[in-house]
C-alpha cells in the first residue's frame, strides 16, 4: 500500500500555538475569583509532627483558608501510600503538612512562613542496603521490612547453578545509578474549580495521566468517580513526572476548592517541583555473569534494589520491566533475575523515559564490555555473538522472531559500527593514546532491545473518538495526552490515512475524562502502538459508514468504494465519484448517519508466570544499537562527547521527522544521564534543586548526532509503527562509560561520569 | 504600597501601569500586559523560559526588576506574529525543521535566535549555539532547533 499521508514529515498539527505564544500552559490558565495555594513542606526527613500553628497565618489578611490532614474529606492515603498530606509523621522533605489558599501568590508566600509546626525528629532510613537488612527500623510502621509493595520481580530461566559450572570465566560486578529529575521546563500546575454546573470538582493543569488523578481525586473526595472531570492543559514535557506530584496538588487544591467554593490554583516553584516530583529510581546492580572461552554466556545472574523513597506506585511495575530486561539483548540459557523496590526516608523513585531501561541497560552493558575485556575479545564481537537471533528465547522463554516480529540486531550492530568506522577508530585511538598521555580518546558501543508498550505490566488498551461535522472538518479526542511528544500529529496522520482524507481537516482537543472513556495512562511509548490502533479502529468504523452511503450515491458496491485525497470514487471507474463534502452532507442531512465513532484497542493480556517471570513479556520489541566517541581530558577529568552515531529500528516511522527528534531528544537526555545529572542529597535533605546546581545538557553540550532510522517490516502496530518515545535515552551512559574505558582504561560502574570520577578514574562515594 | 508609573514600549505598543516597584519584569508582561508567552521555567535566571529583548538585548525577564524596565522598548514572542497567521521566518522555520516538542522553550528561543539574527544574519553553528546557550530545551535536543535557525536565516537572506 503506498502511503498518503503516513510517513511523512509534516509539521506538528499544534504548532501555530506554540510558536506564537498562544497556547496556554498550566500556568497561563486563570479562572474568575480564584485564589492561590500554597503547601508548608516538611522541615526534615522523618520526624513526628507534634503541633501545626496556623493561628498567625490565619490572621493574615488575604488568607481565605488553610488545611491539614484532618480536613481531608475522604481517604488521606492515595495509590503508593502518598498522602494528601502527612497527619502523624513526616517521611522525606518533600512532604506536605498544610496548604494556604489565599487571594494573591505573595499572600500565600507569606503565609506558609508564618505557619509554625513542632516536630519531634526521628533518625530517617537513608541507605538503601541498611533499609533492606535491618527490619526494625521501618519507613512504615504497619509493614514487617522496607521492600515495597509487589516490587519484587524475578525471573527464573534454564538452571543457573549448573550455568556457571558450564562457565570458563565468571565475573562479578556493582553498578550504581543516581536519582535524576525529568527536569521538563514547564513546573507543575493545577487548578481545581468546583463544577460550576454539577456537584464535583473540576480539575485542569500540566497533567500527564488524568485518569490516574481522577480516580484518586474521588477518593480524596469522598465523589463518585463521574464526579471528578480533569482536562489537561498544554503540557511543557512530563517523561513520565507529572504524575505523583500533581496528584497530590490535584488532591490539595480540590479539597480548598470545595471548602472556599472557588477556583483554586496551584504553581510550584522550581525548588518545590524537584523536591516534591519524583525521580528516575537509583539502582544497585549486583550481577554475576558466566561464559564460555569463546565468548558464549551460559548464565547471568543479577540482584538489583531499586531505591523508591518513602511513598512508591512505580516500582511495582519498573521493576517488572527491569526483570525482563536484566539480560539486555542476549540469549542466555540459565538467568536468574531479582529486583526489590526499597522504602526510604529520601525523595522518591518514579517514572522518567526508560522506565528502569536507563538504569538496566547502562549495567548490563556495561557488563559485556567487562566480560570481553576479560576475554580479550572485541565488544562489537562479544555483541554479534551473543545477541538474540531468529529462533532464540528471551529471558523470559520468549520465542524471538515468530509471527512476523523481527529481530534484527545483528543487522543493526554490523550497519552502525560500519557507519561509525567503528574498528578502524579503535586502532586509530589506541595510536593516539600511545602519543598523548594527558588526553584521551575512546570509543565505546552499546545495543538494546525494548519490549513496545506495556506488555506484562498491563492491559494495553487504548481509546479514540473521531468525529466528522457538517463542513467536513474533523475532531479527535484520544484518553491519552500530548505532552510535547508527537501524539496528537501522529494520530492526526494516522486517521487522515484511515478516512482518505487530508491532514489539514483534523484538529484535536485535550483529553477530558468525562467525554472519554479511560484506556490507560500515556506511558511505557504506547501513545503511537496502542493509541494509534484506537484511531484506527474509530476511523474504519466512519468510512464503512461514508462507505454505504456513497455505495448507494454512486450505485455502485460499496467494496469497490475508493476514499482517497478527499475525493470519493468507484474503483476503476473515476469519474463516478462524489466530493468528500459534499457525501458528509449526504450523511448528515439525508440519511441522518452518526459521524462520531470510537475506536477501541485492547491486544488482551500478556501471560507471564509470577513465579518464574516466563512467558511472552511483549507483543514486539524495538531495537537499538549506538557508537559513541569522546575525548578525556585526564588532568582536568573533563570529558568530551564527540560523537554519537545511533540506530533504531521503531517500525515505520508515521513522521519521520518528529521520530528523530524524539531520538535527538532522548540521546541528548541520556548524556545527561550519563555525564552531569545527580541529585546531591546529604542526611535526607537535598542539595541540588533548580537548574543552578541540577545540571542539565544545554545546547553547548551537544556532540554530533547522527541517527539512523531502520524499518524491518512488523505487522503488529499501527501502519508498521512501533515505539519511539524511550527508546532514545538509555544507549548513551553505557556506550560513554564503554569509551571511557576504552580511553582511560579505567572502569567506571557509577554514573554520573562527572569531572571528580573521571579524574580520579574511581568512584567516590561507594 | 508604594507604586511606580512605568512607562514603556512593547511590541510596537506605548504602555503607562502603575506597578509595585519590586514586581518582576516576567509578571509585568505576564500579568498586567497579558502576554503568556513569556513563560516562567526556574525564576532564578537558568532556563531562559522568560527570555524578551530589551532594548535590543536579550534579557531574562525573571531577573529584571519593573523599575529596570523604565522607558525601554521590549519585544516578547507575540511581536513576531506581525498580522494574525502571518508567522515570522523564524516562527515558521521553528515548525518546519520541527523545533518544537512540548514548545514551553519555545517562545525563549525564538527571542534569542530572532536577536541573533538581528545582528547577525548569517551565522554559523558556533554562533547559534552562543546565542542560545542560555535557552534549556529537554525536549528536541536542540539539534532541529539549530537546523530551523540555519532555514530560517537562509529564506530570510533570500527574501532581501
Ligand atoms: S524563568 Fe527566567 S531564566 Fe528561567
Ligand atoms: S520543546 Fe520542550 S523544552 Fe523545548
Amino acid at each position: 500500500m503506498k502511503a498518503d499521508v503516513i510517513n511523512k514529515s509534516s509539521n506538528r498539527v499544534d504548532g501555530y500555538e506554540k510558536v506564537t505564544g498562544k497556547a496556554k500552559f498550566g500556568a497561563d490558565i486563570n479562572f474568575g475569583n480564584q485564589l492561590y495555594a500554597k503547601t508548608v513542606y516538611s522541615e526534615y526527613p522523618r520526624a513526628k509532627i507534634k503541633k501545626i500553628k496556623l493561628n498567625k497565618a490565619k490572621k493574615l489578611d488575604g488568607v481565605v483558608e488553610i488545611i491539614t490532614a484532618e480536613d481531608v474529606p475522604g481517604t488521606n492515603e492515595m495509590f503508593g501510600r502518598f498522602p494528601v498530606l502527612a497527619a502523624e509523621e513526616v517521611k522525606y522533605v518533600g512532604d506536605g503538612i498544610a496548604v494556604v489558599a489565599a487571594e494573591s501568590q505573595e499572600i500565600a508566600k507569606k503565609a506558609v512562613k508564618l505557619i509554625v509546626v513542632e516536630y519531634e525528629e526521628i533518625e530517617p532510613i537513608l541507605d538503601m542496603k541498611k533499609a533492606v537488612k535491618d527490619t526494625k527500623e521501618l519507613v512504615h510502621s504497619d509493614k514487617e521490612d522496607n521492600i515495597i509493595e509487589h516490587s519484587h520481580h524475578l525471573m527464573r530461566k534454564g538452571d543457573i547453578e549448573k550455568g556457571f559450572k558450564g562457565a570458563d570465566v565468571i565475573l562479578e560486578r556493582t553498578y550504581y545509578t543516581p536519582f535524576v529529575d525529568q527536569a521538563y521546563i514547564e513546573p507543575e500546575v493545577v487548578i481545581s474549580i468546583p463544577d460550576p454546573y454539577r456537584k464535583g470538582i473540576e480539575i485542569h493543569g500540566s497533567i500527564q495521566n488524568p485518569y490516574s488523578v481522577q480516580e484518586n481525586i474521588a477518593k480524596v473526595m469522598d465523589h463518585k468517580i463521574s464526579e471528578v472531570k480533569v482536562i489537561h492543559s498544554t503540557i511543557g514535557g512530563s517523561f513520565g513526572g507529572k504524575d505523583e506530584s500533581v496528584m497530590m496538588m490535584a488532591a490539595r487544591t480540590s479539597i480548598l476548592a470545595e471548602r472556599t467554593k472557588r477556583p483554586v490554583k496551584m504553581v510550584l516553584t522550581r525548588e518545590e517541583s524537584m523536591t516534591e516530583s519524583c525521580k528516575r529510581h537509583p539502582y544497585e546492580m549486583n550481577y554475576k555473569i558466566g561464559a564460555k572461552k569463546d565468548g558464549t554466556i551460559v548464565a547471568i545472574q543479577d540482584e538489583v534494589y531499586t531505591q523508591g523513597g518513602p511513598y512508591n506506585n512505580k516500582a511495582m511495575f519498573a521493576n517488572w520491566r527491569g526483570s525482563v530486561h536484566a539480560t539486555g539483548p542476549y540469549q542466555v540459557d540459565n538467568v536468574k533475575t531479582d529486583y526489590y523496590g526499597v522504602y526510604t526516608n529520601t525523595i522518591y523513585g518514579g517514572a522518567y523515559r526508560g522506565f528502569s531501561a536507563p538504569q538496566t541497560v547502562f549495567g548490563i552493558e556495561s557488563l559485556i564490555d567487562e566480560l570481553a575485556e576479560e576475554l580479550n575479545m572485541s565488544p562489537k564481537e562479544i555483541r554479534l555473538k551473543n545477541c538474540l537471533k531468529p529462533g532464540d528465547t528471551f529471558a523470559t522463554g520468549q520465542k524471538m522472531g515468530k509471527d512476523n516480529i523481527p529481530i534484527p540486531l545483528k543487522e543493526i550492530i554490523k550497519e552502525v559500527c560500519e557507519k561509525a568506522d567503528y574498528e578502524k577508530k579503535v586502532k586509530k585511538f589506541k595510536e593516539y593514546n600511545k602519543k598523548h598521555s594527558e588526553i584521551k580518546k575512546g570509543i565505546g558501543i552499546s545495543c538494546t532491545l525494548r519490549g513496545a508498550g506495556l506488555g506484562g505490566e498491563g492491559i494495553d488498551t487504548a481509546g479514540a473518538t473521531i468525529t466528522i461535522d457538517k463542513d467536513g472538518s474533523i475532531t479527535l479526542i484520544s484518553d491519552l495526552t500530548e505532552m510535547g511528544q508527537g501524539m496528537r500529529t501522529a494520530h492526526a496522520q494516522i486517521a487522515a490515512e484511515t478516512l482518505g482524507v487530508s491532514l489539514e481537516r483534523l484538529s484535536f482537543i485535550n483529553t477530558d475524562t468525562s467525554i472519554i472513556m479511560d484506556g490507560g495512562p500515556t506511558v511505557a511509548s504506547r501513545g503511537t502502538l496502542a493509541g494509534g490502533q484506537a484511531v484506527i479502529a474509530a476511523g474504519k468504523k466512519l468510512k464503512d459508514r461514508l462507505k454505504k452511503v456513497a455505495a448507494e450515491k454512486l450505485n455502485c458496491d460499496k467494496e469497490v468504494i475508493i476514499i482517497k485525497n478527499d475525493q470519493v470514487y468507484e474503483y476503476d471507474n473515476v469519474n463516478n465519484m462524489i466530493d468528500f463534502d459534499e457525501l458528509i452532507g449526504v450523511c448528515i442531512a439525508e440519511k441522518g448517519i452518526s459521524l462520531s465513532a470510537q475506536g477501541w484497542y485492547n491486544p488482551g493480556p500478556e501471560e507471564l508466570s509470577e513465579e518464574t517471570g516466563q512467558g511472552n513479556a511483549y507483543p514486539t520489541y524495538v531495537y537499538g544499537c549506538a557508537v559513541t566517541e569522546i575525548i578525556v581530558d585526564t588532568k582536568t577529568g573533563e570529558v568530551g562527547v564527540e560523537k554519537i552515531i545511533a540506530g533504531y529500528d521503531i517500525g515505520t516511522p508515521i513522521n519521520p521527522q518528529q521520530v528523530k527528534g524524539q531520538l535527538y531528544g532522548g540521546i541528548l537526555q541520556g548524556l545527561g544521564y550519563g555525564l552531569m545529572e545527580e541529585f546531591e542529597q546529604k542526611e535526607g535533605y537535598l542539595k541540588t534543586d533548580n537548574f543552578d546546581d541540577y545540571l542539565i545538557p544545554s545546547i553547548k553540550d551537544i556532540p554530533d548526532i547522527n541517527v539512523i532510522l531502520f524499518d524491518f517490516e512488523d505487522d503488529f502496530g499501527p501502519y508498521g509503527a512501533k515505539s519511539v518515545g524511550e527508546l532514545g535515552i538509555e544507549l548513551v551512559a553505557p556506550s560513554l562509560v564503554n569509551a571511557f574505558k576504552n580511553a582511560t582504561n579505567n572502569r567506571i560502574r557509577e554514573i554520573p561520569l562527572n569531572l571528580e570520577r573521571a579524574s580520579l578514574g574511581k568512584n567516590l562515594s561507594k | 504600597m508604594e507604586t511606580l508609573s512605568l512607562e514603556f514600549k512593547v511590541n510596537g505598543q506605548e504602555h503607562k501601569l502603575s506597578v509595585t516597584p519590586n514586581k518582576r519584569l516576567l509578571d509585568v508582561l505576564r500579568e498586567d500586559l497579558n502576554l503568556i508567552g513569556v513563560k516562567e521555567g526556574c525564576s532564578v535566571g537558568e532556563c531562559g523560559a522568560c527570555t524578551v529583548i530589551m532594548d535590543g538585548k536579550i534579557i531574562n525577564s525573571c531577573m529584571v526588576l519593573a523599575g529596570q524596565a523604565q522607558n525601554s522598548e521590549i519585544l516578547t514572542v507575540e511581536g513576531l506574529e506581525k498580522e494574525e497567521g502571518k508567522l515570522h521566518p523564524l516562527q515558521q522555520a521553528f515548525l518546519d525543521a520541527g523545533a518544537v516538542q512540548c514548545g514551553f522553550c519555545t517562545p525563549g528561543m525564538l527571542m534569542s535566535s530572532y536577536n541573533l539574527l538581528q545582528s547577525n544574519p548569517d551565522p554559523d553553528e558556533e554562533e547559534i549555539k552562543d546565542a542560545i546557550a542560555g535557552n534549556f530545551c529537554r525536549c528536541t535536543g536542540y539539534k532541529q532547533i539549530i537546523d530551523a535557525i540555519k532555514l530560517a536565516a537562509e529564506r530570510m537572506n533570500r527574501q532581501s
